[in-house]
Order: C-alpha cells, then structure tokens, then sequence
C-alpha cells in the first residue's frame, strides 16, 4: 500500500505516546502568540472551545459562523450527553475501557493514537465544563449523576436533563464571548467561509461572504482551523440542523486537503419517524431513551392492533432477543439495520409501517415503584405508582417526551414511541494527522468535520466529548508544532495575488448560480440528491446500486448547473443564494461517497453492503483487504485518487463484533 | 403539493432590508396538512413563490426542533405563536384552522432592527453576554469535577435558568422592549451555583450596563415576557436579578 500520508502519531507505548508528546512539543513564547494569527471557522463545540482556548493563551483569533450567534451552532440540538473516563460510578470503567469500546464500536476501523489520547482528556473536559457552570445533572448528595449509552456496560455519560448539547455550547460561547469582550478574539457572526486561500503551498486564509451584505472579505491567518461540522445533509433529511453542510471542508478538499472516509455515514436508530412529502427535517429522540425504553415490533405481520392492545407475549422484543448480552444499549449501526430488517419484513408498526415502538410502560412502573419504597408508600395504588413513575421519566427525558408530542400529536407518557432510523452524524471527514492537521499545511480540522476517531461507527455521548477534546485539549497544543516554526512570518496582506485570485474565483461561481436563470429551486435538487442517495447509500448498499447511484448524481449535477434557479440578487441577504452553494457541493460530496463505498468491498460499522455479511446478518469486515482510512485526493470533476493510510493495532486485538 | 385540506391566508412582513421600510404582503396557502409545522408552510409557500418567480420570504431558522433560538415569528401578534412553551418552528398546523389568516412580523425592537422580511439581527444578546455573562476560567485550570457538590435544588434551578435559547420572544412581547428576562437567566444560572460566586456582583452590575447601552427599554413588571417564553423562564429570574443588581450596587452580596 502506498504511505502517502503520514499520521505522525508519536512512538512509544499508547499510554505515553501524548503525554511524552504534551512534554516535548515546541512551544511559542507569550510574545510571539500575539503576533499569530489563527482564523477559526466555526463556533460550534469544537471551535467555540478551540477559538475561546486559543485565545486565552495568546495568539489573535478570528472565528466565523453563518448563524447569527455562535451559540446557536447545531451542537446546541446534541441531546443525550457526553462521555468521560470518570469511573464516579464505580463499576470498572477506565481510559483504557473507554478506549477500547471506542474503537470496537468503531468497527476497528479508528487509529489507536488518537481515541487513547481522546480517552486521556475524557475527563478535563467534565471538570471544564463544571468550572464554567454548566449545570450536569447531579445526585441529591450533589454530585454528578451518569447513565448508559450504547456499545458499553458502564455508566459513564454525563448529562443536562436532554439539552446536553446546549449547556456544553452555552458554556464554550461563554467562553468564546468573554474573549471576544476582551478583545482577542473577533468574531464574524453571519459569515460563510467559500475558500481557503493558498500560499505557497501552505493554508493563509480564507474568502467569506458576509451574509447580510453580499460581500467577500479576504482574512488573513498563519494558521486556518476548520471546525465546521457534519455532512449528514447531504440525504437532505437528518437530524442535522437544516444549515450544516459539507462546504467548507469540500472547498478545502478541492484545494488539496484529503476527505477520509466518506461512505461512513451514521444512521440513528431512534427518530421521529417521515410524515409526509413536506418534512424538512428529522427529529431524534435521544439514545439516552434506550436506557429506558424497550424496543419491540409485534410477533404478527401486519399486526393493526394499537400498541398498548398487543399482549406482552405477541411483541417481539427483537434486540433483546438477538443481543441479550447489550439488548437495547447494543451500538445504533445494529439497532438501525436490527430495525430496517423488522420493518422489512413486514413487522412495521403505524400508518407508514416504518416505524418500531419505543416502549417506557415497563421504565414508568419500575421507577414508580422504587418511588413508592422510598416514600415508605407500601401499599401504593397502580395509579399513584404510575404517576410517580411518569414524574421520574419526565424529568430524566422531559424535553424529548414534549418535543414527541408536539411533532407527533401522541402522548408518549401513554402510547409507546414509534421510531425509525434517520441519518445522524458523519464519520467521516478531512484527513487529519495526530496533530488534527489535514495534509495541506496549516490547515486543520476538528470536530465532526475531521474523520479522526470513531472509525465506522461512532458511539453515543462520544462526538461531544471529541469536539471538546479537539478544542480545548488538543489543538492548543498541537498547533505548536507549526506554528513554533512560523513566528518569522509576518502577516500577510490581503492585497497579495493569492487573495484576490481566490475571491474572483468564489465571485465567478456565485455569478454563474446567479445567471443560470433556470426554473428548479436548490431544494428541490436537494431533495432529489437526498432520495438518489438515501435510495442507494443509506443504511444498506450494493454494488449495483451505487453505481447506478453515480449516474444518477452525475446527470442531476448537469441539471443543476443548468435549470437552477434563485431569485433574488448576490449584494444582499439571500438564503436562497447560500443554499444553491451549499447543495452543489452536496451533489459532488455524494458522488464521491458512492465511490468510497463502492471501494469498500466489505461491511463495517455504519457502512453495510449487502453483499457483505455473515448468515445472521451481521457485518461482515475484510481485515485483509480494507483495514484502512480511505483518504480521497481531488483530481479533477468526478475524478478521485485514493490514498489508503493503513491501520495498525498494537493493542487491542481484533476480532468481529459481538454484542450477543 | 396538496398533502392536507387547510386552507390559510398569510399576511407577511416584507422588507427589502434595514434601510427600508416593509409592509404586509397577502398569501393564500392551500392544501398546508395538520402535521407540518409553521415553517414547513413556509416551505411550501416559498417553492411556490419561486416557481412563480418571486423572491421568497426571509426567515431565521436552523434546529427546527426548538433549542438553537433562532427562529423567531411574531404570530397574530404573539411571538412564537399562540401555544404556551414552544417556539415557531415547533408550531405545527394543528393549531390553526382551516380558513385561518395568520399575520406574521418580525422581532419588534430597537436593539434588533431587521435585516430581511422577518429576519432580525440580534447581535446585542451577544454583547450582553460578553459583558460579563460567564465565569472566568481559562482551560485547564478547573478541579475534579466532584471536588464542588452541588445540592441538587441549587443545579436544578440553575439548569432551569440555563435554559434560556436566546431567542429574544421576551423582548419582543415587552411593550418595553427590555431584555431582563434573558439577561436575568443567565445572571440567575451563575449565581445560583458556587462556581459563580467570584464575580457574582460584578457580572450583574456589567450585564445591566450592557443591556441599557444596547437600547432595551426598562422593566415594568407586566410578566408579558415570561408569559410568551418558549422555555417558560421564570419571573423569579427577575427578582433575582433585582436583588444580584442592588445588592451589587450597595456593595453587598446579598
Ligand atoms: C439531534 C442531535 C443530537 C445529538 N446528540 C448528541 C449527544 O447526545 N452526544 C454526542 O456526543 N453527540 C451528539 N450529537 C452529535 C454532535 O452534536 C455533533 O457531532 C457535534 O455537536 C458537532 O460539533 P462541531 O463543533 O463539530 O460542529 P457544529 O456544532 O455542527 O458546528 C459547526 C459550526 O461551523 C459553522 N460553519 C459551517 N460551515 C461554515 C462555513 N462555510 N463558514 C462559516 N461557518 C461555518 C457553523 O456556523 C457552526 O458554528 C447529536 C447530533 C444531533 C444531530
Ligand atoms: S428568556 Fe425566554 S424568550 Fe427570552 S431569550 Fe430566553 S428563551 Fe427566549
Ligand atoms: S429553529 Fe431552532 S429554535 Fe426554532
């Protein structure tokens, strides 16, 4: 295999590899900090955490995001929790078991170097957030309270109630913003990032378009931090926020940077099932239900008794059954494909029949009845201990009962869930060295846009937890080691070629969406390139189908570029405009997801072809042959070259997958 | 696309941008089904607008399942829509009827004037924050995480307060105008937990001058805010900010 990318993970026994790193970095003295200058582009998790941490030790930062408010990135909608290696529970967790369940829930498809070193700073990130007063729930004797996620048999996930995701953004834009009071940090809300700006073969900058006005700015950066998230939406139906999108780091890859892993795509077990023609979006309903919820279909076909009609001995509780040893909590890959196979087959509940019941009746009495012991009520009546039980449920998953109703006009505290796997989360991403950064010099990727450490399938509670580590923990150091050698640089000005040729190209393109003057709306050819690849490369995938998969998207790129149509004009607020941007380079990130998962010649994680799998369904993983990151280099419209960066385990001993 | 059988007659504040004035445009939506929310209809309504040529209507959104803030519709004059506790992208159909007409505005404020149609800009939220709305801890100095119990009412209470979306309902249901359900929240949030002790004093007295720099009218006690908030913050929050506000102004930390 050829070794064009080189990792850098450093030498030495796992446990030491980043605390002898951390000890031998090159620094960069106070003084030359404030002459740096880092562009961070996006403020969710990681680049919130990553700009407000930058800055406090020194160095100028700019950070942009396309909301009005970095505080409204989409990992405030992050729901269930975070993970650390905190072992409060006292029941065998470890960095080296938080370790190990990441990378076999990743299908052994992850580097050992970074999820050990992810594992390590599991546990700063908690005691951050507590210092910056993020409210995790906590224990009447006040400390911190932990459940369950998939793929593990500890408690290790902390939590705030089902909003998670929004007391972890609100404390790192707490952060953010208090520098941005200070002034080390200046932050362009309302922005779009459309290139990064190349000079002499190192990243310098970017273009970004002021959304309000119309206008391209040209910034300068020693170094340019992509933290831009996911690229779910590219099935147009996620659970993703409806502006995430795969831009920034697809115009990186055009300049160079590799894209690692695109097919690896995660399917999230419990959602709100479609509804319609008109949906716009999907809603999760958080893995931290399955704590509690129960997961079954009806034994009979077709069954059109209402839920609660069907007798416990005619439900099939299928996880259970097929994994007794994880049952519910077995990792959301499993529990999709466990799912798509019920419904399938014909077992599938509600109107639409793709749909499995979520059930809390079993949870709702059980916590009724501990209620009732610890109240000394010993002869309890089913009414009180169900409502004692209701009110335990409401305020472990209150938020996400209410959303449930409100979406589905259904009384979850009454009627089982139904729920459907839906697009979640991307795997994929930029190819990132052990130091985050891509192949391009000085540019780097954290977050979900980076590929870095779930391999093919990521566990629950566990992309917040890398977000964070990536920006708070991670690349305040890494980012020494480049730019220690880039303290003579001066900054740039913005009059130099290399800017004004970078924002002639991004105003041509905008000019050319501009004057196709066609019929068909951006969201309408998102929805087409969503179906062609939920069809074709959603939750299982052939060969057959993704080529025709290819063909497809190819012809709907040549419509694209010629009947699209967007009304309003390029010098002012015109959503319509960014999202024409946003779904062209949709179309091209999901034919190059077709041909990395045509690549794959094997099932692993979240990536499934049919042709690949054991007698019971399983995965079926091809060591031999595919045990490596896939990384992508551009080449030219519809032309990729593969550069394979092997995976080597010197640790943990592979095997297949088992949650039975 | 006809999915439904409601019927509904819009009338939409269209505004070019800041610079010039709006007024309400009439729309006739068809076939909108019970089971879209507010903003798949406007979905549908701008594929048609497009379709037929026209510029569709601007209006924030992103989460679409109510926690980002960013969505932000004054409905028959109440922001977020008629139902209690949610927010306009989690307003489905089934509240309306068929036949309804529904007037939608904009955030209406001085501090956040509007940028398009029913986009607004509140940038002043930000600087509020940035006045002082936070704890002064750089990464990596913090304790063990259980080092600092917390009694569970006080984390309870601060999460309730932590809530808060941002989304600027409150200052919009003020006939003031004034922000101290927001800036109250996050004030209450830091105060009720150890860890917000230091500067306790200070980040009341700082948030308060950053929301009066920014033009928000002063608080009456008329409740219309708590009363149209997505996240039900509590009044509470006021009076407590009261106290945190004279206590600091008095120089004590009671
Ligand atoms: C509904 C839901 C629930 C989830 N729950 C959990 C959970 O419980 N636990 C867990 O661990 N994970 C969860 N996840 C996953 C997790 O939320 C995300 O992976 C994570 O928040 C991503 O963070 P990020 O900082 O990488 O990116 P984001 O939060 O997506 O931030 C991206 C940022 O980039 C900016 N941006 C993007 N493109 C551009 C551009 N071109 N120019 C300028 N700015 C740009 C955006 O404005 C934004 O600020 C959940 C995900 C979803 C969808
Ligand atoms: S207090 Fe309520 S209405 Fe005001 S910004 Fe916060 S969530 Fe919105
Ligand atoms: S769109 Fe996020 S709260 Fe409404």
């Amino acid at each position: 295999m050829s070794n064009k990318l080189d990792a850098k993970i450093p030498e030495g026994p796992l446990s030491d590899k980043w605390t002898k790193y951390r000890s031998t970095v090159p620094l960069v003295n106070p003084a030359n900090k404030r002459s740096l200058e880092i562009i961070v582009v996006g403020t969710g998790l990681a680049g919130a955490s990553a700009a407000a941490t930058l800055a406090e030790l020194g160095y100028k930062v700019k950070a942009f995001c396309f909301q009005d408010s970095p505080r409204r990135a989409h990992s405030i909608a992050a729901q269930g929790g975070i993970n650390a290696a905190k072992n409060y529970q006292n029941d065998g967790d470890s960095v080296y078991r938080l370790f190990y369940d990441t990378i076999k829930g990743g299908d052994y498809r992850a580097r050992e170097g970074n999820v050990h070193r992810l594992a390590e700073v599991s546990g700063n990130i908690i005691d951050q957030c507590v210092a910056q007063g993020v409210p995790f729930a906590r224990e009447y004797g006040g400390l911190l309270s932990n459940r369950s996620f998939g793929g593990t048999q500890v408690q290790r996930t902390f939590y705030a109630a089902g909003q998670t995701g929004q007391q972890l953004l609100l404390g790192a834009y707490s952060g953010l913003e208090r520098q941005v009071g200070i002034g080390n940090v200046t932050m362009y809300t309302r922005h779009e990032m459309l290139d990064v700006v190349m000079i002499d073969g190192k990243a310098r900058g970017i273009i970004a378009k002021n959304l309000v006005t119309g206008e391209l700015e040209r910034h300068f950066g020693h170094a340019v931090l992509l933290c831009t998230g996911g690229y779910g939406n590219v099935f147009y139906l996620s659970t993703n926020a409806m502006g995430s999108n795969v831009t920034a780091a697809w115009k990186a890859h055009k300049k160079g940077a590799n894209f690692a892993n695109p097919c690896y795509t995660q399917i999230h077990p419990t959602c709100i099932p479609v509804s319609g023609d008109h949906q716009s979006k999907l809603t999760l309903m958080s893995e931290s239900l399955r704590n509690d919820g129960r997961i079954w279909v009806p034994k009979q076909k077709d069954d059109k008794r209402a839920g609660n009609d069907i007798p416990e001995e005619e439900r099939d509780y299928y996880l259970e059954r097929r994994y007794p040893a994880f049952g519910n909590l077995v990792p959301r890959d499993i529990a999709s494909r466990a799912a798509k196979e019920r419904c399938d087959a014909g077992y599938g509940v509600g109107a639409s029949k793709m749909a499995v019941y979520l059930d809390f009746a079993f949870a709702i009495d059980r916590y009724g009845k501990i209620e009732a012991n610890k109240k000394n009520m010993h002869d309890a009546s089913k009414e009180q201990i169900t409502e004692m039980g209701r009110a335990v449920v409401k305020e472990k998953y209150g938020n996400l009962f209410d959303m449930y109703k409100q979406i589905t006009g259904e009384d979850p505290y009454v009627l089982p869930m139904r729920i459907y796997p839906a697009v979640h989360y991307t795997m994929g991403g930029l190819w990132v060295d052990y130091n985050l950064m891509t192949n391009v010099p000085g540019l780097y990727a954290l977050g979900e846009a980076n590929f870095s450490d779930h391999g093919a399938n990521r566990l629950g509670a566990s992309a917040l937890m890398q977000g964070l580590a990536d920006g708070y923990f991670v690349i305040p150091y890494t980012i020494g080691s480049y730019l220690s050698s880039e303290i003579r640089t001066k900054s740039i000005p913005t009059d130099h070629p290399a800017f004004v040729e970078a924002e002639k190209a991004v105003q041509d393109r905008i000019n050319k969406l501009i004057n196709i003057k066609g019929k068909q709306s951006p969201e309408s050819f998102h929805k087409r390139l969503g179906k062609i690849m939920w069809d074709k490369c959603g939750m299982a995938r052939n060969e057959k189908g993704l080529k025709e998969a290819i063909a497809e998207i190819q012809a709907l790129k040549k419509e694209f570029w010629s009947d699209l149509r967007i009304m309003g004009d390029a010098d002012e607020f015109n959503p319509e405009l960014d999202k024409a941007g946003r779904v062209a380079d949709f179309i091209e990130l999901g034919e190059l997801m077709c041909v990395d998962a045509l690549n794959r010649n094997e099932s692993c994680g979240g990536h499934f072809r049919e042709e690949f799998q054991t007698e019971e369904g399983e995965a079926l993983r091809d060591d031999e042959n595919y045990m490596y990151v896939a990384a992508w280099e551009y080449e030219g419209e519809s032309k990729w070259n593969l550069n394979p960066e092997p995976l080597i385990y010197e640790n943990i001993k592979i095997a297949q997958r088992s949650y039975k | 696309m006809s999915e439904g059988n409601m019927n509904i007659t819009l009338k939409v504040w269209r505004q070019k941008n800041k610079k010039t004035s709006g007024k309400l445009e009439t729309y006739q939506v068809e076939g909108i089904s019970e089971d879209m929310s507010f903003l798949e209809m406007f979905d549908v309504l701008n594929e048609r607008l497009v379709s037929e040529g026209t510029e569709p209507i601007a209006f924030d959104h992103d989460c679409r399942e109510g926690i980002c803030g960013m969505c932000s519709m004054y409905i028959n004059g109440q922001p977020h829509g008629p139902l209690q506790g949610v927010t306009t992208c989690q307003l489905h159909m089934r509240s309306f009827k068929n036949g309804d007409t529904i007037v939608v505005e904009p955030w209406r404020s001085v501090a956040f004037p509007v940028v398009k149609d029913l986009v607004v800009d509140r940038s002043s939220f930000d600087r509020i924050i940035a006045s002082g709305g936070y704890i002064s801890v750089n990464t990596g100095n913090a304790q063990d995480g259980n080092s600092l119990p917390i009694p569970k009412d006080d984390a309870d209470k601060a999460f309730a307060a932590a809530a808060c979306i941002g989304c600027g309902a409150c200052v919009s249901a003020c006939k003031n105008a004034s922000a101290m359900l927001f800036v109250s929240a996050k004030v209450s949030q830091l105060a009720l937990l150890p860890q917000g002790q230091p500067e306790r004093q200070d980040r009341a007295m700082k948030m308060v001058a950053q929301m009066d720099a920014e033009g928000f009218g002063s608080c009456t006690n008329t409740g219309a805010c708590a009363a149209e908030c997505p996240k039900e913050i509590s009044l509470e929050n006021i009076a407590r900010l009261n106290r945190e506000y004279l206590g600091a102004s008095l120089g004590s930390t009671n």
